[in-house]
């Protein structure tokens, strides 16, 4: 049941990801790549990663509609009513991307993977936290709240006034 | 909404989550009926059997598959976040984070929302679309600092053990912001009564101006759904779950879902629809402060 489960998947997530460059609309390959996203999300639920797999989830929804909004402002064709393609310079790129799957493929088999020690832990969402960061757990806090505020910051510093705000003296009036 | 703790999830548990949704959604709609346009507790039946044997109008040129997603992902979102809401004890399906699985699925929504609003290629809806991806992101901290402050007082993510933890005393209680915002942003996530700017009236209906037949029912349902499935969740977070004197939990389960449910469904007649961008001021500079101070004072009170 796992197995299929994750064969399913795992094509879901590659034809997902292909159909990104395949559709001709920005909208459909915003959200192909969701699909993809959510394929994986689920993926790590398989692999017991519970807040790993439902914090994909969550985050892939929210930065897909983030995206859709800015890559629909740029793209040439948001919605397929134009010939557009998602590919260039394809023989180039055919080739290094060829060569890196094959690069990374036999690194799979290359490798010598070591074997299970010890056994699954109790919340491995916490051990994985623990061996990354180890005794630098409080100073990535740290560096994690000045960068949020370093964005706020910047933000605010940057503009003066939004587009919907009103002027300043017309601050009960007409906009 | 199944069996005790530790128990596998019965069958008759899956089959009867849709049906106790759909019914929690139906009353959600009568409520809706009797309290705002008079039309009785019938009502709804009979527009929803007139939305589906009514004919679906087409746009020009539109993108169906997206559309199609967006509506039939709203009451999906729904039925998924249900799965994790505790009746008695126990869930259909209890990951350890479901507190996030819920907030994950209540925030569907906006895919749901911007696709129905692209995908019919019309210009309202479109606008519709937008301001919905623009409430969901204003909304959504406030939202989740609420659903983490519910968290941090518990010490655990899991809406079973955040239940089990308001023994005595409910986190509404010493949490009202938290349980406040928490009422106020589920009204913005699913876009009802004040909060309702992406459906609303000045956009022609907004996302829904071109939605008609199944899909309107489809779309409304799965609305009154989300609603539903906020309502429920409140009662876990905030209300002690299934805690109360003579009756059995899923009573009492019942019972308050429906108090918060109607709560939520009167809020509607009450409140103008607020303009979104006028009103995310008031999400950025006093919602989130507000649930980051009560936070801050759960916190201190959950480390002593």
């Amino acid at each position: 049941m796992q197995t299929v489960a994750f064969w399913v998947l795992a094509v879901g997530a590659v034809g997902f990801g292909v159909a990104v460059f395949v559709v001709d609309s920005m909208a459909r390959a915003t959200f192909a790549l969701l699909a993809s996203f959510l394929c994986v999300g689920v993926e790590l639920l398989l692999l017991d990663l519970d807040y790993l797999g439902v914090l994909v989830i969550l985050m892939m929804i929210m930065e897909m509609l983030v995206m859709a909004v800015f890559m629909i402002m740029y793209m040439m064709n948001p919605g397929g009513l134009m010939p557009m393609t998602m590919v260039h310079n394809k023989r180039g790129a055919l080739a290094i991307s060829g060569s890196v799957f094959a690069a990374l493929a036999a690194g799979v088999f290359l490798t010598p993977w070591p074997e299970r020690r010890g056994s699954v832990p109790a919340d491995p969402t916490f051990s994985v936290g623990e061996s990354i960061m180890g005794p630098k757990m409080l100073v990535m806090m740290v560096i994690g709240i000045a960068i949020l505020a370093t964005m706020v910051a910047s933000v605010v510093l940057a503009t003066d006034r939004g587009r919907y705000d009103r002027p300043p003296g017309r601050a009960d009036g007409a906009k | 909404m199944g069996g005790p703790v530790g128990d596998p999830t019965p069958v008759w548990a899956v089959v009867a989550l849709p049906l106790v949704l759909a019914a929690l959604t139906y009353s959600a709609a009568a409520m809706d009926s009797a309290f705002h346009s008079g039309g009785g507790f019938v009502a709804p039946l009979r527009e929803g059997v007139r939305l589906v044997v009514q004919q679906r109008r087409r746009t020009l040129a539109p993108d169906a598959l997206l559309a199609r997603i967006g509506v039939i992902s709203l009451p999906a979102a729904a039925l998924l976040a249900a799965t994790v809401i505790p009746l008695d004890g126990g869930s259909v399906w209890e990951p350890p984070v479901s507190v996030v699985w819920f907030n994950a699925m209540e925030v569907v929504a906006w895919g749901s929302l911007w696709l129905a609003g692209w995908g019919v290629n019309s210009a309202f809806p479109l606008i519709g679309g937008y301001r919905f991806v623009a409430q969901g992101l204003a909304y959504e901290l406030p939202h989740m600092f609420a659903l983490i402050t519910a968290g941090l007082g518990a010490g655990s993510l899991d809406l079973t053990e955040v239940a089990a933890a308001q023994d005595g005393l409910w986190f509404a209680v010493w949490m009202p912001v938290a349980f406040a915002v928490y009422l106020l942003s589920a009204v913005a996530m699913t876009f009802w009564g004040p909060m309702s700017h992406p459906v609303a009236d000045d956009a022609a209906g907004g996302v829904a101006a071109e939605l008609s037949g199944p899909d309107r029912l489809l779309f409304f349902a799965g609305r009154l759904a989300l609603l539903t499935v906020a309502a429920a969740a409140a009662v876990p977070l905030f209300l002690g779950g299934g805690a109360g004197p003579w009756l059995p939990g899923w009573a009492w389960s019942l019972i308050k879902t429906y108090a918060v449910l109607a709560l939520l469904v009167w809020v509607r007649g009450g409140f103008p629809v607020l303009r979104m961008d006028r009103f995310m001021t008031a999400a950025w500079m006093v919602l989130i402060p507000a649930t980051l101070l009560q936070a801050l004072v759960v916190g201190i009170v959950v480390v002593n």
